[in-house]
């Protein structure tokens, strides 16, 4: 039974692998467009039902299994292998991954349906290479591997969000974005070589087996903890490397449901929930964790609710509820940061999804252009609504259980402050959301979008009614999970590692329905004005609008800091380390010039030197005949 | 005879030879001061051979008398080209490779 898990994932792994090379390389099959689209689909439907057949097989309780192959030899062992490690969150995450990318790519076929070919199958290629990265994350059994399929799926972020390349937004906001993360990335590699040098190992199992039996010089964990946390900072779009995420909405809607939404996001927080238990060992770096989550979370919160622009919206959402998982893990409760970690990754992609539908109809990202849209397309209102509902934590819905989890396990850890700003977060995150709902479907319908979008299209759909049956189908089956997820955890109220107080979940509904009815006061209602309450915000309002300045302050540091530095360094490349060479080779050539004049170019000369040295050399090396 | 005799027999050949190569201006006689060199070669091998009792050298010196012929072929024609070409034969007047 091991060796056919093993299998099985090894099948889920290579297929999209498969599929990847196979449309990178036959040209006609990738400007073909569809057919590429369907090996992909093909390939990641493969992955879905092993990840799907894994999950089945999995027992309660089983021991991980870990299979591991040789990959750098070296003496006294191989220096690293390769290999899969199946426990229950990896089971599970490898399911979240194929599932949300099975749905996009369904999804894609028709939100893209206007591209040329030739992108599409450019789209499809990237979308298993994806899929096969992410996976190689989720199921790595060293950090070694880890770290390799981690700066992957970095790559397929940077090409996915300049996917339309030509538009100068969209490639600026791809190289942003590898940027960031790069910079958090030198953190997380810097983090495994140190852990190495420690431990001696990158292997997952092995660390957490010396760990516990302390066979492990702990000293100098905490730098080690903070460099991988740094990686995670990156991919996760923590303070103060959260202003990626935010741009990378420029990429097509699908992929920011897969990528920078339900997936890719998250893998910081997996790595997080991964090497907890060296965490563990370091609670200072925890507490950081803790506070710079809490801050994150409320911070993208109150961003979110200046942004008019319903994918903006969406992603500071996503850097929010991150925030939420972060925190969690901070705390010392990694399960409760991963159940939000799996419960976000399914609305989010829902919301995502949904809204992509909406800016497909409405041709538009701006929220002013939208309105009404209830009546015009029921059925991607329903599932957005449901969607929402997760996300701001009300029971029934997906996100509640996980959303409480959260906060009861801050407030297990005995982080007061956190617990402030996530709860004040939670508020605001059910008040933006239903900003958006009211908004976008309840509102005055506005006219037709005049202006091309270069977003979106002219399509049969241009009156913008319910989509087909490719898009609304995943938007279905993500709405029943969130459903299925929601249902589930009422019934079964997951047992918690710590004892919440019981005021807690009153607390967090209360919360969660005051922000809905505060936005249903301001945006449907309009008992309360618009402006009146930006008005009463107004400071924070600006400061909001102004993206609390950290992206002018990482301009600020770039301009002043780096080009300045850049310019020393170029002046010392361009006068000393040029000029020492220029002068070294003038030299040499004057030095030619001069020795050129010994050769004759008569060979009895020639011949009579070498002669002379003969007998110099048997006088020397002979002391005589 | 002692082998010594054959040795410094074959010396002032060598130095002879090497002597006619250095001074000499025309090409042709370089080639003479060469075949003079080889020669002195040959005479050494066949006297270590002798000495030795072996045949190798023998048939060593044999190769290099059919190779000296094919060399002087070969070095005969490239003179005549080089006649045809700079009009002289003198080597010191054909310095291409002057820096």
């Amino acid at each position: 039974m091991m060796n056919d898990r093993v299998t099985l994932i090894l099948l889920a792994l290579l297929a999209p692998v498969a599929s990847f090379l196979l449309i990178a390389a036959v040209p006609p099959l990738r400007r073909a467009g569809r057919p590429a689209a369907f090996v992909s689909f093909a390939a990641v439907l493969t992955s879905l039902a092993s990840a799907l057949r894994n999950w089945q097989l999995s027992g309660e309780g089983s021991e991980p299994i870990r299979a591991a192959w040789d990959w750098l030899p070296a003496q006294g062992g191989p220096l690293a292998t390769m290999g899969v490690l199946i426990d229950p969150q990896s089971t599970l995450m490898l399911i979240l991954v194929t599932l949300v990318a099975t749905l996009v790519q369904i999804y894609s076929l028709e939100y893209l349906h206007t591209e040329p070919p030739g992108a599409l199958g450019r789209y499809y290629a990237y979308q298993s290479l994806f899929v096969f990265s992410m996976m190689g994350v989720v199921i790595a059994p060293n950090l070694l591997q880890l770290f390799i399929c981690w700066e992957l799926v970095g790559v397929c972020s940077f090409l996915l969000i300049g996917f339309w390349y030509r538009k100068p937004e969209a490639a600026r906001a791809a190289l942003k974005a590898f940027w960031t993360t790069k910079a958090g990335d030198v953190g997380l590699l810097i983090g495994i070589v140190l852990l190495y040098r420690l431990a001696g190992t990158f292997d997952l199992l092995q660390l957490k087996h010396s760990i516990e039996s302390h066979t492990f010089e702990t000293a100098g964990l905490g730098l080690i903890t903070f460099c991988l946390y740094l990686g995670a900072m990156g991919k996760s779009a923590q303070f103060p490397l959260h202003v990626w995420l935010p741009d990378a909405m420029e990429g097509p809607t699908p992929v920011s449901a897969l990528i920078h939404a339900a997936t890719m996001v998250t893998a910081g927080v997996y790595l997080l929930v991964r090497t907890e238990f060296l965490f563990r060992e370091t609670p200072e770096v925890l507490a950081l964790v803790a506070w710079i989550g809490a801050i994150t979370a409320l911070m993208a919160a109150t961003l979110a609710c200046v942004q008019t622009d319903i994918k903006r919206v969406l992603a500071y959402s996503t850097v929010s509820q991150l925030g939420y998982m972060m925190t969690a893990i901070g705390a010392g409760f990694a399960g409760a940061g991963f159940l939000h970690l799996l419960t976000h990754g399914v609305f989010k992609a829902l919301l995502f999804l949904g809204a992509g539908a909406v800016i497909h109809a409405v041709h538009s990202n701006e929220m002013k252009d939208m309105g009404g849209l209830f009546k015009r397309m029921p059925q991607v209102a329903i599932v957005f609504i449901i969607g929402t509902l997760s996300l701001a934590g009300v029971p029934l819905f997906a996100g509640f259980a996980s959303k409480e989890e959260v906060l009861g396990a801050v407030l297990a850890g005995g982080f007061m402050g956190p617990f402030l700003m996530l709860l004040t977060a939670a508020f605001l995150t059910a008040f933006y959301m239903f900003r958006v709902v009211f908004v976008v479907f309840f509102g005055p319908a506005k006219p037709a979008h005049a202006h091309a979008d270069p977003h979106a299209h002219a399509d049969a759909h241009g009156t913008g009614g319910d989509p087909g049956l490719a898009m609304s189908g995943p938007l279905w089956v993500l709405a029943l999970s969130a459903l299925a997820i929601g249902g589930y955890f009422t019934l079964h109220h997951a047992e918690a590692e710590f004892t919440s107080p019981a005021w807690l979940t009153p607390a967090a509904v209360t919360v969660a329905l005051s922000g809905i009815f505060l936005a249903w006061l301001t945006y449907q209602r309009q008992t309360i004005s618009a402006d009146s309450l930006a008005s009463a915000f107004g400071p924070i309002r600006r400061a909001a609008l102004a993206k609390f300045w950290i992206d002018d302050i990482f301009e600020a540091i770039y301009r002043s800091g780096l080009l300045a530095l850049a310019r020393i360094i170029g002046w010392v490349d361009r006068y000393i380390v040029d000029g020492v060479l220029n002068v070294i080779s003038a030299w040499t050539l004057d030095g030619g010039d001069v020795l050129r004049r010994i050769q004759t170019g008569r060979v009895g000369d020639y011949i009579f030197a070498l002669a002379a040295g003969l007998v110099f050399l048997m006088l020397w090396m002979g002391g005589g005949f | 005879m002692p082998l010594s005799a054959y040795l410094t027999l074959s010396a002032i050949l060598f130095s002879i030879g090497l002597f006619g190569v250095i001074t000499r201006r025309n090409t042709v006689g370089i080639l003479l001061g060469v075949e003079l060199m080889l020669n002195a070669v040959n005479i050494n091998l066949v006297a270590f051979s002798r000495f030795h009792g072996t045949e190798v050298g023998m048939v060593f010196s044999l190769f290099a008398i059919c190779i000296t012929v094919a060399e002087v072929a070969i070095g005969l024609s490239l003179v005549i080209l080089l006649f045809r070409m700079r009009r002289t034969a003198i080597a010191d007047q054909i310095d291409w490779l002057k820096g």
